[in-house]
């Protein structure tokens, strides 16, 4: 093939060992761009600096080579291709030429606008980088075609780049942009470059193909668990069995009999074992005898914290919202249904477990990590070596996977990491790998909920009445994004996608329950939308179904014109299955449509029992509406990978803990992940949106489960009220 | 104890406990990086390399039980099916954040080589063991069909 396989992580460990900087070689041009700076006042969390700091994106190399430095980490989501092709495009380079760097850490430089820190969320890459990364496209073509104008006497605008080359109008002069980068090195950039507009797009909008596709294709691809520099000690760690449980004594005298094994040190998430090798580390680690002092562990099972949590949401909730009244219109209605929601724990499980390299060397610390939020990693990483964070050298490694799991609001992993590299007192670099075990078992999962959901129907069928309560923790508290995300009492992720439902719906109340939890969790692929869509949509569908209403009709007039892109995806899948033809024999369908992260996603899917009695998903359709189509093919990508996430949660997964606190899974033989056979055929269709893009990596995600689940009521009679829908049998 | 086996067409030798899983031998010994830890268990593929030609989980091979034998990896897959394999995985853009894909290329590629004309079930039997978190398995299906339908003529 011929697509340039040449993308390299900034200060990718390599097996020689060490480090490519992250500063462009001498001879480059480097061009930057401003982007608008705002401080976060939290302790560790780095002051953004003065709102003119350059920012360096594009490199150009003698040998025209363009790199573009992602300031988003890379997990499979595509910034990589996506923010390369936006420079590509004002650039006018050749895709053949383009390459690919992962920014350090450094927020100065590499703020997301949107979260005032540098970090990736929220599918939020594209949307706060579309104009940014362009107008740094945009300069350095300014700049290249200022030093050919000088180098040939001609007037700027008489100068066209195609495809990497610069000619003049007489096309007696050509040149390539390596041939050009020492005179544009000397030149001013202009701070407030011309962009295309969308119509001149020659690269957006089409399908290019992914920088980083070959090196996952041969096994080149470097991620943090392949680094292996000299001196390497390889440590794992052993957690307490319950979340809150701490170390009370250990019998390590086995651990240290293996040979390989360094040393063992009780750190404050668990016990450590230091050793030569990664074999000798995980025997070690076997070996240990703990005795655990869970006098303040969270020890309640989750069948508890169900019923705990069902008691709350039998009773209205601090109110998200509060349309007409709700109690009087239910109880006018003709009809009313009622329905109780369990959504369970989930885990993240990305196929890369949690891990990181950390040296402290002579006051100076350097780490690799697939880190997600570079700016409050790099805090943690500080304040557990007691350096300012300017002696903390950061550098953001490809990550295998996420799905929310790499972005910690309290730096977790990052300051587990670095007290072990702390307690050992070396200056030998220190890789810890956490095991599927300590990933399953790790907690910070995706929130248990309660939803509690009354819906009434007029005399006629019409949807009178919504009343949802839900029943969740918050782990917005305590972290350095609770002033923004909790206004009012109202954590605007526990409710997010229920608190705005887009149906005219004249009474509709939905209320919040923030329960207390000893469980640590996290936003999990789409967050709270998966809870939240899940219960808008087959509830919903329930009403709809009482009332004799089709689900698609039925839901386009309750979105009426105020809602045209949620219409828009609707028609648009129900377009796609006609297309399809009529439902086959044993089979059934369900439609979802939800907007998460500034996108909407419609989804319809195609279900049988099969002969375990088990949902069988076979077609899944999805029409999705994310602004201006950046990449188209890594928007479907996304779009199957999400659904694929999400189908494979709602049908098997759930996090479990048996009266005492503890966890009931601990790898993939009992978190079942779908697989191959599971996995229904995708069709996506892309809206030619004109819009502003918006994110892609999560919006796939929430309306797969009730586009299951609403096949699967009307194939069999069935509600699924309780997650997942095939029940755990281990 | 030092055990001997070829390697990627060449002979070796590792001087490792010999309960030592040929993952990591392979990983810390030899540092061949693309042969991923994902599970520990043989539950996820992601280990997966080829032991005397067939798919083999390392994270549970002792390396006992390999000397002598013959180790291929992502690092030196080669052939007509390996060639196929990872040229239709390029042109399906099938990767996303590809710490499976190793174990995924590896699997289709003896999955070919047994089955030239693999069929959906075929499909499924062969790469069912192979867990992708990406859910990049509607690609992974269409660019086995495609390498299959490209190593015609």
């Amino acid at each position: 093939m011929t697509r340039q396989p040449e993308t390299t992580a900034t200060g990718g460990l390599t097996r020689r060992g060490f480090l490519k900087g992250a500063a462009a070689s001498a001879a480059s041009l480097v061009i930057g761009v401003h982007l608008p700076n705002r401080a976060w006042a939290e302790d560790g969390v780095e002051p953004a600096a003065g709102a003119f700091a350059p920012n360096a994106f594009v490199r150009i190399d003698p040998d025209s080579t363009v790199t573009v430095i992602v300031k988003h980490i890379e997990f499979g989501q595509g910034p990589v291709t996506g923010l390369s092709t936006l420079v590509a495009e004002e650039l006018d380079a050749d895709w053949l030429q383009m390459r690919a760097e992962l920014a350090p850490a450094d927020t100065a430089k590499y703020t997301n606008k949107l979260f005032g820190l540098q970090g990736t969320g929220g599918s939020t890459a594209m949307a706060s980088s579309f104009e940014p990364m362009r107008k740094a496209g945009a300069a350095a073509r300014a700049v290249l075609v200022q030093a050919a104008a000088n180098r040939w006497g001609v007037d700027p605008g008489e100068i066209t780049i195609e495809r990497g080359t610069l000619s003049d109008g007489s096309g007696s002069h050509k040149a390539s942009f390596g041939d050009l980068v020492a005179d544009a090195a000397k030149l001013e950039v202009p701070g407030d470059p011309k962009l295309k507009s969308p119509d001149q797009f020659r690269l957006i909008g089409t399908q290019v193909g992914k920088l980083d596709t070959p090196e996952k294709s041969n096994g080149k691809q470097i991620f943090t668990l392949d680094l292996y520099p000299d001196d390497l000690i390889t440590a794992t760690i052993l957690h307490p069995p319950q979340f809150g449980a701490k170390v009370a004594s250990v019998d390590d005298s086995a651990a240290r009999a293996v040979k390989g094994v360094i040393d063992v040190k009780t750190v404050p998430a668990g016990v450590a074992v230091y050793a030569e090798n990664t074999h000798a580390a995980l025997k070690g680690r076997k070996a240990l005898k703990v005795q655990w002092d869970s006098s303040g562990a969270e020890t309640r099972s989750t069948l508890q914290m169900e019923r705990e949590y069902s008691q709350a949401a039998k009773k209205p909730g601090l109110d998200a919202r509060s349309d007409g009244d709700v109690e009087k219109a239910l109880g006018s209605a003709d009809t009313v249904i009622e329905a109780e929601y369990f959504f369970p724990f989930l885990a993240h499980a990305p196929m890369e477990t949690l891990d990181a390299v950390i040296q402290f060397k002579e006051g100076q610390v350097t780490a690799w990590m697939g880190t997600q939020i570079q700016t409050l990693d790099r805090g943690g990483l500080a304040r557990v070596f007691g350096v300012d964070k300017e002696k903390v050298l950061l550098y953001t490694q490809y990550a295998g996977g996420s799905f929310g799991r790499r972005a910690q609001p309290g730096a977790d992993f990052a300051v587990e990491a670095a007290q072990v590299t702390k307690a050992l007192d070396t200056d030998r670099p220190v890789k810890l790998m956490w095991t599927r075990e300590n990933d399953i078992q790790g907690g910070r999962y995706r929130p248990l909920a309660i939803h509690r959901l009354r819906g009434g129907l007029d005399k006629d069928g019409n949807v009178v009445a919504w009343d949802q309560q839900i029943a969740v923790q918050s782990f917005m508290k305590g972290t350095p994004f609770e002033d923004f995300m909790i206004k009012d009492g109202i954590d605007a992720s526990a409710v997010e996608g229920s608190k705005e439902l887009p149906y005219a719906i004249p009474n509709l109340r939905v209320g919040q329950h923030l329960m207390d939890n000893g469980v640590p969790t996290l936003w999990w692929r789409s967050v709270e939308h998966t809870h939240n869509a899940y219960a808008n949509e087959t509830f919903l569908d329930e009403l709809f179904e009482r009332a004799g209403t089709d689900p698609v009709e039925g839901r386009l007039a309750l979105l009426g014109d105020k809602h045209p892109r949620h219409s828009g995806v609707l028609k648009k899948v129900a377009e796609m299955v006609k297309k399809a033809g009529d439902v086959p024999e044993g089979r059934q369908r369900g439609v979802a449509v939800h907007k998460s992260f500034g996108s909407y996603v419609a989804q319809i899917a195609e279900v049988s029992k099969n002969a375990a009695g088990e949902p069988r998903v076979h077609r899944m359709w999805c029409a999705v509406d994310c602004g201006v189509p950046v990449n188209p093919d890594v928007i479907r990508a996304q779009m199957e990978g999400g659904m694929g996430y999400g189908i494979g949660a709602v049908l098997y997964d759930a996090i479990s803990l048996s009266d005492g606190g503890y966890v009931e899974q601990s790898n993939f033989d009992r978190y079942r992940s779908i697989r191959i056979n599971e996995m229904p055929d995708i069709e996506v269709e892309v809206i030619r949106s004109t819009e502003p893009p918006t994110g892609v990596g999560e919006p796939g995600t929430p309306p797969s489960g009730p586009a299951i689940a609403n096949a699967w009521r009307r194939l069999t009679g069935q509600s699924v009220h309780r997650l997942p829908l095939v029940p755990i049998t281990a | 104890m030092a055990i001997s086996f070829e390697l990627n067409g060449k002979e070796v030798s590792a001087d490792v406990e010999p309960d030592t899983p040929l993952l990591w031998v392979l990983r810390d010994h030899f540092k061949l990086t693309g042969t991923k830890f994902g599970c520990g268990i043989a539950q996820c593929g992601a280990c997966t390399v080829h032991l005397n030609g067939l798919t083999r989980r390392s994270c549970i091979t002792p390396i006992s039980q390999v000397d002598g034998g013959t180790v291929t990896t992502i690092e030196g897959v080669s052939g007509e099916e390996a060639r196929a394999i990872q040229d239709a995985w390029v042109a399906l853009d099938v990767p996303q954040c590809g710490f499976c894909q190793s174990g995924q290329v590896m699997s289709a590629t003896a999955l070919l080589r047994e089955i030239p004309k693999p069929t959906d079930e075929n499909i499924d039997q062969a790469m069912a063991g192979n867990i992708c978190r990406c859910a990049t398995y509607v690609r992974i299906r269409k660019a086995i069909h495609r390498a299959s339908d490209s190593m015609e003529g």
